[in-house]
């Protein structure tokens, strides 16, 4: 068999795969969506199950909120701008707003992890009561899903520094756009669910 | 080091648990020497165990199933014995051996025994009624397999290592907390619950890309096999439910191992929220596990009844229509919780809605039959059977729907036998017919007929003397899940009931007699031609079993049926004079590391054993983030292997009395 036949089906294949793979991956999203849609309701649901213990006003400080969220939204345009590098094959640049994107998610979990140490250190923890367990659930989940997402970021910060921008490490690259973007509008569902209405 | 581990989880508690245990460990073991004894570890490793092959693959998951079909019936029998025995005295079972035995049977029966035979059925047929070469992503395929073992192989352990869960299989709480089940069992039900359950949403989202995007070149939706569409409106509620058992599953836990209040009596906690979460997951599941039955239905009652099916577009637009519905009727299984009257008749009325686009299916099937040339192949007595069964079962559930009505048969025996009398026709007779229908495109022999009526006979006689007596006994107010009684008027309806749990003790029996037989005489019942029954769809167009890439040439459709038109037209064979090579996905282990890693994170976090589940954990995330930058997972399949393979198909059709369409375009 003539290698050049084989090579194009074998590029034929991946590029079907790689469809199938973006489009699949949407539909994972919209499970995740489900999940944190369940997480929001199980929240509002519980949300005067304070038990006599601490309230959300006493608990959140919209600065540290703020900032947390500058952090992550920053970072979504950060991404973009990665992406905008790839399209024009710009290895250097993806790697150089990859980090950039890490640095502000890892910055955002900082952010968080402190918040939560806090609040567990003034007697708020997630045993406290109902309403803070399902605060902690929330949100906390959304961290760990950010805290996935940057393991992906480093995982493609080596595949683009070794592989260089191929069709697929381009096409695992978008969809770990998608995947980080969509966290940016949960974590919005978040601030306006969990931290606004307590100020407003 | 070990956590909660000590050797108190051996069970010495109970002789009969004791049996059970060396039961399950004699099994492995004996499973593990005949393999060793033939020497076919090799075998099964390179052909089945790592392949992404979705043919083989949904072979596994009905060995699985009928594996934990036989495991969950021995719950079944043992406790129909004990109701039957129990009026006075204590039975044979000590009340909590019980209660672990009701609580293992249904979460085997839906997870390990439904769950897998479905998702198998689904696996070895839907991608050849596509025209497809594969599902559009094998290796998650496989992933999905292996973490729904792990699942059941959590199951399997719990009964040599500690207890199982007492708290029924919808686990509610506050009994299932942490405070009134302080021991392992809920944990390994919930475990069990979220390692599968993940592989169902997995498996969820596979199918739908792959029926969305790799159908045969002209098949339109509307040109879909109904097992297909059965298939898709299943695996959109797979990915879509399934989330709610995870998350349910994992505030449950949280609960218990983190002390949070989700779902505790104090500090805040709402048991009612679980019971909503998990019927947001509950009762599209029951659709999951009866819309494929539907599927092969449609297909049987097509098949032998030698005519195309009636009303395929009512058919398509019912069963979207349940699809839809199942997501807006959950409350109906907790009215008794206490919602106000109109929310109640909401939902009450949403669920007898549903009998609507049921009916209309029950009247398609009826209506393809009519002036048919009925064949009484057993996957066509099943259907009779279920169609027969489950309208009573319809009329039971309208009865519950009714809110005051369920007032009075709220965890009464009734409700037993509903549900029962809805998945046995509805999910498991499907699966059986399915299985009738089907054996052949995976073997390439037929099933023996007479032990295949002898199934059906068994488990049509046996399902009406062990749940028709339930009905009774609950207008006689006999509450599920009883240990003993002291109504003597109960017993004689539950003596009754457990002689038709014999009968489908014969059943099961005939369901491996069945196996025995067929391969035994397989000589004799071998399939040539790929299409033993005369089909309509593209799965009869493979050879039996089909070569690993399905088609060699890549079918054009251009009706609903599709392989009887291309036989009608004569170029339903074609042989080319020569092929292109076909890219195939590689065999991996990858999926039974992550089926393992699984199983040892769920072992671990029961047993409070932290370094191994953060270990398990990460040897999972490493396989898979290894498995996720490999840009080269596909083997070539050379023209020249195609080539033998297809003359080798010609000579077999040509030999089966088949004639063969030559040269016919690519």
């Amino acid at each position: 068999m003539r290698p050049d036949i084989l090579q194009q089906a074998m590029a034929e294949h991946h590029e079907e795969c790689l469809d199938n793979r973006e489009f699949g991956f949407w539909l994972y999203l919209m499970t995740d969506a489900i999940l944190f849609a369940l997480l929001f309701a199980t929240y509002v649901s519980m949300f005067r199950n304070t038990a006599n213990g601490p309230e959300p006003i006493d608990l959140f400080d919209l600065k540290h909120v703020f900032l947390e969220t500058a952090c992550l939204l920053t970072s979504s345009v950060t991404f973009g701008f990665a992406w905008l590098a790839a399209l024009h094959q710009k290895r250097q640049i993806v790697m150089f707003w990859l980090i950039i994107t890490l640095v502000f998610g890892l910055s955002f979990v900082y952010l968080e992890v402190i918040e939560f140490l806090d609040m567990i250190r003034q007697g708020a923890g997630p045993q406290a009561s109902g309403y803070l367990s399902s605060f902690f659930t929330l949100v906390a989940t959304h961290g760990i899903h950010v805290s996935i997402g940057m393991l992906g970021i480093l995982m493609m910060v080596l595949q683009v520094m070794i592989k260089g921008l191929s069709p697929q490490v381009c096409s695992r690259l978008f969809r770990l756009g998608l995947f980080w973007h969509f966290l940016d509008i949960v974590w919005i569902g978040i601030f306006s669910v969990v931290y606004l209405p307590v100020f407003i | 080091m070990l956590g909660r581990l000590t050797i108190e989880a051996l069970p010495f508690y109970s002789w009969v648990a004791m049996g059970g245990a060396v039961v399950t460990i004699l099994t492995v073991v004996l499973a593990a020497g005949a393999v060793t004894w033939a020497g076919q570890w090799r075998y099964l490793w390179v052909e089945w165990l790592t392949s992404v092959d979705h043919k083989r693959i949904g072979v596994m998951y009905i060995v699985l199933a009928l594996l934990m079909l036989v495991r969950g019936f021995i719950d079944a029998i043992m406790m129909r014995a004990q109701q039957a025995i129990a009026l006075n005295n204590e039975g044979y079972l000590p009340p909590e051996h019980f209660e672990q035995i009701f609580t293992s049977h249904g979460t085997i029966m839906i997870f390990f025994m439904a769950m897998p035979f479905l998702t198998g059925l689904i696996n070895v047929v839907v991608p050849q009624q596509l025209g497809a070469r594969d599902v559009a992503f094998p290796f998650m395929n496989s992933v999905s397999l292996w973490l729904t073992a792990a699942g059941a192989g959590l199951m399997g352990i719990s009964l040599v290592i500690g207890r199982f869960s007492t708290a029924g299989w919808t686990g509610y709480p506050p009994y299932s907390g942490i405070g009134y089940s302080p021991g392992v069992g809920v944990d390994y039900w919930i475990w069990a619950l979220l390692v599968s359950g993940v592989g169902s949403t997995m498996t969820g989202i596979n199918f739908i890309t792959t029926i969305l995007r790799c159908r045969a070149p002209g098949m339109k939706l509307m040109q879909m096999p109904l097992f297909v569409w059965t298939s898709f409106c299943t695996s959109i509620l797979m990915a879509f439910a399934f989330p709610a058992l995870t998350v349910v599953a994992v505030l449950l836990g949280l609960d218990r191992t983190l002390g949070m209040h989700f779902f505790t009596n104090e500090l805040g906690g709402n048991m009612m929220n679980f019971a909503n979460l998990i019927w947001i997951w509950g009762h599209p599941e029951v659709y999951i596990l009866i819309l494929p039955a539907f599927g092969v239905f449609s297909e049987v009652t097509a098949i032998f009844s030698k005519k195309r099916l009636f009303g395929y577009r009512s058919l398509v637009y019912a069963t979207m229509v349940i699809a839809l519905l199942s997501f807006t009727v959950w409350l109906h299984h907790f009215f008794t919780m206490g919602s106000s009257p109109n929310v109640n008749a909401i939902f009450g009325i949403a669920t007898m809605i549903i009998a609507v686009p049921t009916g209309v299916k029950i009247f398609d099937w009826l209506f393809t039959m009519v002036r048919g040339r009925i064949i009484f192949h057993p996957a066509m007595l099943f259907t009779i059977g279920f169609i027969i069964t489950f309208v009573i079962g319809g009329v039971t559930g309208v009865l519950l729907a009714i809110p005051p009505v369920d007032y009075l048969m709220h965890n009464t025996t009734f409700l037993v036998a509903h549900f029962h009398n809805m998945l046995i026709p509805g999910a498991l007779f499907g699966y059986f017919a399915g299985t009738q229908l089907w054996f052949p495109k995976a073997f390439g022999f037929k099933l023996n007929e007479f032990w295949g009526k002898m199934v059906f006979y068994c488990w049509f006689i046996g399902f009406y003397l062990a749940f028709m007596p339930l009905y009774a006994l609950g207008f006689l107010g006999m509450p599920r899940r009883l240990e003993q009684y002291t109504n003597p008027d109960w017993q004689s309806f539950l003596l009754v009931a457990f002689i038709g749990s014999c009968f489908v003790l014969v059943g099961i029996f005939s369901v491996f007699m069945q196996f025995y037989v067929s391969i035994r005489d397989r000589n004799e019942n071998r399939d040539l031609t790929g299409d033993p029954w005369d089909g309509r769809t593209l799965e009869w167009a493979t050879s039996s079993p089909a070569a690993p890439y399905n088609f060699a040439v890549i079918p054009r459709v251009s009706s609903v049926d599709a392989f009887w038109t291309l036989k009608k037209e004569g170029s339903a064979y074609p042989f080319p004079e020569q092929y292109p090579p076909i890219v195939m996905p590689a065999r991996t282990g990858a999926g039974v590391f992550i089926g393992l890693f699984g199983f040892l994170v769920g072992f671990a976090a029961v047993w409070y054993i932290w370094w191994l589940a953060v270990l398990a954990m990460v040897g999972g995330m490493t396989v898979l983030i290894f498995r996720s930058c490999n840009d080269h997972a596909e083997e070539i399949i050379e023209p020249e292997t195609i080539m033998r393979i297809e003359s080798q198909r010609k000579a077999q059709l040509i030999s089966g009395g088949q004639s063969v369409a030559m040269g016919a375009p690519l």
